[in-house]
């Protein structure tokens, strides 16, 4: 992979750092009156999720990493593994770990179109859409009448996640949910 | 794709740039000090090994030449120093190559101004009284630091005489930078992370901050001189407002064979970390020769100011086209 020098590190870059990939969110320029200028740089580990900050001299460089994002759809899962299919029609399929798959568990349903990223050709992070549609498996029955009043109650979906829903949903019923804030939306 | 033409500052903040600049220039002339305009082009640049200079071909009378972007007007406001001029201030549009940010714009408007037989002290007073001219809610107080006395209540360590190891130690954990990339830098490197990284931060608030008595290694174009504790420092001074660097001042050096041999330094360490020499002003040395006044001068970010004092959150929010959409 390509060097990439600070001035160089925009917002998205990935790069290498001790060891892990990393994507950059900011980077901005600091310099006492005279002398050294060095870049306060705000990085994401792609492996930890984690967002931190370091600080290089200006004109310092970093390896790229190879990572990608790819459109995959999941399949299913052995217990040990989960697979994803490519959605490019190659039906190239990639197998992820638990690690890797992290809060999208409670979010997989097959035939939906994931995020997946990968790093020199590994799976590391799998994004849910950020909207997605899913059953209500349990939860208590629906009360009848005005259903403009406040309340929710805890619904259990399909794939496994809770989130809190107005009153009037029933079993069965199959839900909008926003995958980012774990709230309902609507009836789909 | 749609291109994005507009303006980086809107209108109205535009008008009270005009109006602030308007007062800067009121404030010279009161005080009888000269507005001068020099060339953004000169044929020597800035030798600091920390700044990047723009430089161009260019066609002239002697044929083709390199010419250099001013990374301030020092030089060419020296040499009028030099031929008699007096007191003299200009806006100046300067360049330093790479710097990009939320405080820095590769082309940007120095303030830069010169008192022949000023003392630094008399200096800084001017440069506050402008300050809390410009700033519409100013009301001090102005507090002075010595440069030591700061890594002392911030790091509790001596800038002075802890060893090379402590200081690589301290700047790798306060500055977050890491150790390894560490390893190999000086004294001044670690000096500046932590200056920049964890002092800076905390100087001018609710106060004008004048910091003096840098390292004799941060000179510059200062004079150096032995301090109360016996320690070279620089004859500079550097303010301070809400954690951002405003102005950098010097009691100017005057030494012809100083300044060459400063340059050569530069030029030297420049060879030694491969980068690329700079070609140097013959003739600001050969103004120095001639003889520049004793005195002061400064140079002050004046972009920064109107930023401040209009409470924006971004440089580019003060300029008219910031740099790339220029």
């Amino acid at each position: 992979m390509a060097n990439y020098s600070t001035n160089e590190f925009k917002g998205g870059l990935k790069v290498m750092l001790d060891g892990d990939p990393c994507s950059i969110i900011e980077n901005d320029l600091v310099k006492p009156g005279k002398g050294q200028a060095f870049n306060r740089v705000k990085l994401r580990n792609l492996m930890t999720g984690r967002v931190g900050e370091r600080t290089f001299k200006s004109g310092d460089s970093l390896e790229g990493a190879d990572v990608m994002e790819l459109e995959m759809e999941y399949l299913y899962n052995d217990g040990q593994m989960w697979y994803f299919m490519k959605t490019d029609g190659s039906f190239e399929q990639y197998a992820v770990e638990k690690k890797a798959l992290g809060d999208t568990e409670k979010w997989l349903k097959e035939q939906v179109p994931y995020t997946v990223t990968l790093w020199n050709d590994n799976a590391i992070h799998v994004a849910p859409p950020n909207f997605i549609e899913l059953e209500v498996i349990e939860t208590d029955p629906g009360l009848k009448g005005d259903t403009a009043q406040g309340g929710s109650k805890p619904a259990t979906l399909s794939s496994g996640a809770v989130v809190r829903v107005p009153l009037f949903i029933n079993q069965g019923e199959v839900l909008k949910v926003d995958t980012r804030s774990g709230e309902y939306v609507s009836r789909a | 794709m749609t291109t994005n033409w507009q303006p980086t500052a809107d209108i109205e903040t535009l008008r009270e740039r005009a109006h602030l600049l308007a007062r800067v220039r009121a404030f010279f002339t009161e005080r009888g000090v000269l507005e001068v305009e020099t060339p953004v082009l000169g044929q020597g640049g800035s030798t600091d090994v920390h700044l990047v200079s723009l430089s161009t071909l260019a066609r002239t009378a002697s044929g083709r030449r390199r010419l250099w972007l001013q990374t301030s007007p020092e030089f060419h406001m020296k040499r009028l120093l030099a031929a008699g001029s007096g007191p003299i201030f200009q806006l100046a549009k300067s360049f330093r190559d790479g710097e990009v940010g939320v405080r820095h714009n590769i082309e940007f408007t120095m303030l830069e101004w010169y008192r022949p037989g000023f003392t630094m002290a008399q200096l800084i007073d001017e440069t506050t009284t402008l300050v809390a001219n410009i700033l519409p809610s100013f009301a001090g107080p102005v507090v002075h630091y010595r440069y030591r006395a700061l890594f002392h209540t911030y790091l509790t360590v001596d800038p002075f005489t802890a060893s090379l190891e402590m200081l690589r130690r301290l700047a790798a954990e306060r500055g977050q930078m890491s150790a390894h990339a560490l390893a190999n830098e000086g004294r001044d490197t670690c000096l500046d992370l932590l200056m920049s990284m964890v002092i800076e931060p905390q100087l001018g608030r609710n106060e004008l901050s004048v910091v003096v008595d840098y390292p004799a290694s941060q000179a510059a174009l200062a004079r150096r001189h032995q301090d109360t504790d016996g320690e070279w420092v620089a004859s500079r001074f550097e303010l301070y407002l809400d954690g951002v660097e405003l102005a950098n001042g010097y009691d100017e050096l005057t030494d012809a064979a100083e300044q060459r041999a400063r340059f050569t330094e530069d030029n030297a360490e420049r060879r030694q970390i491969g980068l690329p020499e700079v070609d140097v002003d013959v003739s600001l040395l050969a103004a120095l020769e001639h003889g520049l006044p004793e005195g002061a001068g400064v140079a002050l970010g004046i972009d920064r100011l109107i930023q401040l004092a209009l409470g924006k959150a971004r440089l580019e929010d003060v300029l008219t086209f910031s740099t790339p959409n220029c």
